[in-house]
């Protein structure tokens, strides 16, 4: 088993698990990364949201040691992609969605045995990370079940069980829920989160192109399309590059609710839910207080029945940014 | 130095071991596989022991064609298991994660390479006794150490040779079951399975003494029938001739290896799925 150095050598220099600087990707003429420089810090969930054929992948690729970029560098835990690639391997790991690792006729606990050898773990402790990622992952009762006999949402949560089952330092995980049912995804996305919690020192950079998803684990988002990163921020930061004003929800009780202007607010939506209950949606500026527009609709007697504020989601951001939204970025 | 050596062996003996341990499973999980794939073996070995038996040739024709189908379920676990593993690999999406892995991918298929020896052994030492004990087919010598030494060497050389074809297989882009298709039926015929390789034009011998398989067949057949055996060379030179094959071979696995998952990483399409 190899020993983890990479920490104590802070990185040698470079400072972040994970660095880029002006990597570009070409496959013959077509340019699928054009010049991605981003910073992954330790202990980070990172992701990187764009639609299909953005250039999340090849980069996953590419810090995988999978791929050799065109030009640019790229460093991961300090080590040179390009010429240091062994040293890499020894510590990190990678899981994919949608895929059938592993073979049919295996049983899981066989499989995760089987990955584990190849990062040289001790059978002891193959059976002590295999006892501790079942119960994390639930595997538990399927240990002893063949792969071939899986559900797709169980064989995925053993994919994961693989990537981690050498306890990198750094995993890549590309669209780790994707095909899984809404439970499994939810199972999955658990898992994620609490892994990076209760390691010390471990770096996860996860692409996706499911918005929840990003906005739930990531602590830091890199907003690609077309090879190019466009945003790199956290979400709430991504999220007020496109709030300049706040919207709100309100349900209210009234004898009438004339759709007027009332000073800086503007009602965007009315509509009469029920007798004298009414919906109505409001546009406020960011500076204007917001007791300011409470006072503003109680006013002839009205009564405020509930209300909540609307959050601009990562497609509006997406929208702001490229120009497009994703389906229409993925047609073209 | 020693530390990193100790290191790297242990790592590499452990992926060979895990490795080999998938088809040693598979072929205990499936008995049955051994018994019905043996009994296939009998079924299609007996055509042509019961051809020569009609031609009235002689009776150690019978035995080359035991030990030619001895043999040859090697040869085509080396062709459909061994040179067409790297492929099936991609195609499951195992491929990438062998790569990724800080262990040497010979090592993979070194143990790929033993467990498939266990498993035909398992299976054509059935067919074997079966075969001897059904058709009465006399042996005239025995020597143990000889015969082991042979298997052993012949075993080396077509493995060596599957595992160069692995990554070749990948680097020529075919899809793996023609290139297996192709290897396999010429060897039917040139490499001496069902008589002796002596019969052939001599420039058709020696292109295919390059496989182990001609050279390993009639060395066996000459440790079980002597000169009977109208062998084509002295024993002992055709070992020393597979010894140096088998070494070729390994060497080159190495280097196709090396050289397919530096060409992978430069054309980014190689070792993914359905690229």
């Amino acid at each position: 088993m190899y020993k983890m150095q990479s920490r104590d050598k802070r990185y040698m220099g470079i400072d972040y698990p994970i660095k880029t600087v002006d990597l570009k990707r070409f496959y013959g003429k077509i340019c699928a990364l054009n010049g991605v420089s981003i910073k992954v810090n330790e202990g980070e969930i990172f992701g990187l949201l764009g639609p299909n054929g953005a250039g999340k992948t090849t980069l996953i690729r590419i810090l995988t040691t999978l791929l050799l970029p065109t030009s640019g560098k790229a460093y991961v835990l300090g080590y040179d992609v390009e010429k240091e690639y062994r040293e890499i391997r020894k510590r990190i790991n990678m899981v994919s969605g949608g895929e059938e690792v592993g073979y049919g006729i295996l049983t899981v606990q066989e499989t995760l045995y089987l990955f584990s050898q190849f990062y040289g773990l001790p059978l002891k402790e193959t059976r002590k990370r295999i006892s501790e990622l079942s119960d994390l992952l639930d595997l538990g009762p399927h240990l002893q079940k063949r792969v071939s006999r899986l559900s797709t949402g169980l064989r995925q949560r053993m994919n994961i069980a693989r990537g981690f089952i050498n306890n990198p330092d750094c995993i890549f995980l590309d669209e780790p829920t994707m095909g899984l049912d809404v439970e499994s995804s939810i199972n999955v996305r658990k898992f994620i989160k609490r892994w990076v919690k209760e390691k010390e020192g471990k770096t996860i950079l996860l692409t996706t192109h499911n918005m929840y998803e990003a906005e739930e684990l990531c602590d830091r988002i890199a907003i690609i399309n077309k090879g190019e990163i466009f945003a790199c921020d956290t979400p709430k930061g991504l999220k007020d590059l496109v709030k300049k004003e706040d919207i709100y929800e309100f349900e209210i009780k009234a004898k009438e609710y004339e759709t007027k202007k009332i000073d800086d607010f503007y009602i965007l939506e009315k509509k009469r839910l029920e007798g004298e209950r009414f919906y109505i949606k409001i546009r406020a500026p960011k500076n204007i207080p917001f007791e300011k527009l409470i006072k503003e609709i109680r006013k002839d007697n009205t009564e405020i029945i509930s209300f909540k504020k609307i959050e601009p989601t990562l497609e509006e951001v997406f929208v702001k940014l490229v120009g497009k939204s994703f389906e229409e970025v993925e047609r073209e | 130095m020693i530390k990193k050596f100790k290191e790297s062996f242990s790592i590499n003996l452990r992926t060979l071991i895990a490795r080999a341990y998938v088809r040693i499973v598979a072929t205990h999980r499936e008995g049955s596989w051994i018994f019905l794939n043996g009994l296939t073996g009998i079924i299609s070995l007996a055509s042509y022991v019961y051809l020569y038996r009609n031609l009235g040739a002689k009776k150690i024709y019978e035995g080359f064609v035991i030990i030619g189908s001895f043999i040859l379920a090697f040869w085509i676990n080396v062709l459909w298991s061994i040179a067409s593993q790297l492929y099936w690999e991609k195609l499951s999406g195992n491929l990438r994660y062998f790569i990724i892995a800080p262990c040497s991918k010979m090592a993979i298929l070194i143990g790929m390479s033993f467990g498939g020896i266990y498993m035909i052994l398992l299976r054509s030492s059935f067919v074997l006794f079966l075969a001897f004990f059904v058709f009465k087919t006399p042996l005239k010598y025995f020597n143990p150490l000889l015969i082991f030494l042979t298997f052993f060497i012949t075993l080396f050389g077509l493995y060596g040779l599957g595992m160069a074809f692995s990554s070749l297989y990948l680097l020529w882009g075919r899809e793996a079951w023609h290139l297996s298709s192709l290897f396999q039926e010429p060897i039917y015929a040139f490499s001496g399975l069902y008589y002796p390789i002596r019969v052939l034009p001599i420039f058709i011998v020696i292109i295919f003494s390059l496989i182990p398989l001609t050279l390993g067949l009639d060395a066996m057949r000459q440790c079980f029938y002597g000169k009977e055996a109208e062998g084509l060379l002295n024993v002992y030179l055709e070992l020393i001739i597979l010894t140096f094959l088998s070494i070729i071979f390994i060497f080159l696995s190495y280097l196709s290896l090396k050289k397919m998952e530096e060409v992978a990483r430069k054309k980014g399409t190689l070792i993914e799925r359905w690229q």
